[in-house]
């Protein structure tokens, strides 16, 4: 019997043993996923959190529900990865498990020790507070709940981030947020990000740039985060601006899972180094990369985490019949970005077109308009986590190409 | 504007498109458009850049040049102002670096 071991069972890691179950012969193979927590969480729904939109019950359900029943499931911390050994140590669950096969699902998550004070208990959770984990979201939607207007500033620490237009969107439903509760006036938004400009592709970047201005949120490009002052409230940039806020909310430095540092397998912020096209790690053929987990520079996303799917599921099937793998993955994402008062906007791109303003064809929905605002988008997005928790996880069928398509773009 | 700098091309963000084409006159030219003056201590983390980014295919980014030349991010902040990461890999010859997605 040989194993097919997956660490980790987020979006990535769920969709994986949902299309092997299918795949591999059950007489053949045994398929085994970890994780340390039983709960899943759909972690796009957390920016609707802070606004009471959405609400915890919105974003949790348990992590078993998603899995096929064949394949065997622990939780456990994940203690040591031995490559070479072709085997996993595992904490709580005190078991080595030797896999013949091995996929990387362990994601991407938030590390605010990375910046000096900006987890001094005086301030955190008080008010500072990161959207990125449920427990910050939820404090956070509390905060503004009773909160009376002041200086808000958002600020990302350092790039890449898991979801880069997140930000954007924290910023516009801010914007219409205040709108609602009759306190624009009394509120002033900063963003203050290490990026030139609002995102980081150039067409893009422009337009939404635009937008930010046109709803008077003010951009502090090129802020690199030095440090918080939580008894002046400012933050510091290392060119020694500082910037004042009443409430500083946060997307602290994003880094892989510490046990990928501990193993020795990844870069200087624990992202393992990986093939960008076929998705097979740099220095193990039978260690595979979905998700979050590798450095491959595509944006940290579901939407990237599901057009790699089919990649490297293609890839492993062919590696296990002693064939090369394809490089099929383009960098493809697909980002609905929230603006405000129920308009979305969307992007669609890859490592080598940035995202282009046109239509997006999708057959039984759209089209939707790509990098300009409307209603469509908007309820893309929000029919987007039905999708979510009833399809795309059980790796069942969704009206999107793996491969960026060029139809309906203005090149 | 230098002379050296017509003899090669760059792309829309002002990064060299071809890195063989890099020689240490045409990253003064560069540093000099950027305004900078290249000292000792900018040559060492402009000559660990190209060795690391020609190893790669991809200019390191700020986390990868503190860790790999033991300075300090203030320090390569005041060497190259505002985003040393991409300021150096300008300078080097390679492309943007690779955080930016």
């Amino acid at each position: 019997m040989k194993t097919f071991l997956i660490l980790g069972a987020g979006t990535g890691g769920t969709m994986v043993a949902n299309k092997m179950a299918q795949a591999l012969d059950p007489n053949e193979w045994r398929i085994v996923i970890i994780d340390r927590d039983e709960t899943h969480y759909y972690q796009p729904g957390f920016l609707f959190i802070p606004f009471g939109i959405y609400s915890a019950a919105d974003v949790v359900k348990p992590k078993r529900n998603f899995l096929p029943p064949q394949v065997e499931v622990i939780f456990s911390d994940i203690e040591l990865i031995e490559p070479e050994k072709n085997r996993v140590k595992l904490g709580r669950a005190k078991k080595t498990i030797n896999y013949d096969y091995l996929v990387i699902a362990t994601g991407s998550h938030i590390h605010p020790e990375e910046t000096p004070g900006l987890t001094d208990e005086a301030a955190w959770m008080k008010n500072i507070f990161p959207f990125y984990t449920l427990e910050g979201a939820s404090k956070l939607a509390n905060f503004l709940k009773y909160w009376k207007g002041g200086r808000l500033v958002l600020n990302i620490a350092e790039m890449p981030i898991k979801c880069p237009v997140a930000p954007l969107e924290f910023l516009f439903l801010s914007d219409w947020f205040f709108h609602e509760r009759n306190i624009r006036d009394d509120v002033e938004i900063v963003f203050a990000t290490p990026l030139p400009g609002a995102f980081t592709k150039p067409r893009a970047s422009a337009i939404l740039g635009g937008m930010l201005e046109d709803k008077g949120i003010y951009l502090e490009p090129d802020f690199n985060i030095m440090e918080v002052d939580t008894t002046k409230q400012v933050i510091r940039s290392y060119d020694e601006r500082e910037i004042a806020y009443d409430l500083l909310v946060t997307i602290p430095t994003n880094m892989g899972a510490e046990v990928i540092g501990n193993s020795g397998m990844g870069d200087e912020l624990n992202f393992v180094p990986t093939n960008k096209y076929t998705l097979q790690t740099e220095k193990w053929e039978n260690v595979w990369i979905i998700g979050d987990a590798g450095n491959v520079p595509a944006s940290k996303a579901g939407s990237v985490a599901h057009f790699m799917l089919d990649v490297v599921i293609e890839n492993i099937l062919r590696h296990m019949e002693g064939l090369e793998p394809l490089p099929k993955f383009d960098g493809h994402a697909n980002c609905y970005i929230e603006s405000g008062f129920d308009k979305g906007v969307l992007i669609d791109f890859n490592y080598e077109v940035e995202p282009l303003p046109g239509k997006y064809p999708l057959p039984g929905f759209g089209p939707f308009s790509l990098l300009q605002e409307s209603h469509a988008n908007h309820w893309g997005k929000m029919m987007f986590r039905w999708m979510y928790w009833n399809i795309l996880l059980k790796g069942g069928e969704m009206p999107f190409e793996s491969q960026m398509s060029m139809a309906g773009k203005w090149a | 504007m230098s002379a050296i700098l017509e003899t090669v091309t760059f792309n829309d963000e002002g990064f060299l498109t071809d890195p063989n084409a890099w020689s240490r006159e045409l990253a003064e030219a560069i540093a000099a458009q950027e305004g900078i003056e290249l000292t000792e201590k900018h040559w060492e983390i402009i000559e660990f850049c190209r060795q690391k980014g020609l190893e790669s295919g991809a200019a390191p980014t700020l986390r990868q040049i503190t860790k790999g030349t033991g300075i300090s991010t203030k320090e390569l902040f005041s060497l190259f102002p505002k985003g040393p990461a991409k300021k150096v890999a300008k300078i080097a010859g390679l492309g943007k670096p690779e955080g930016c997605v």
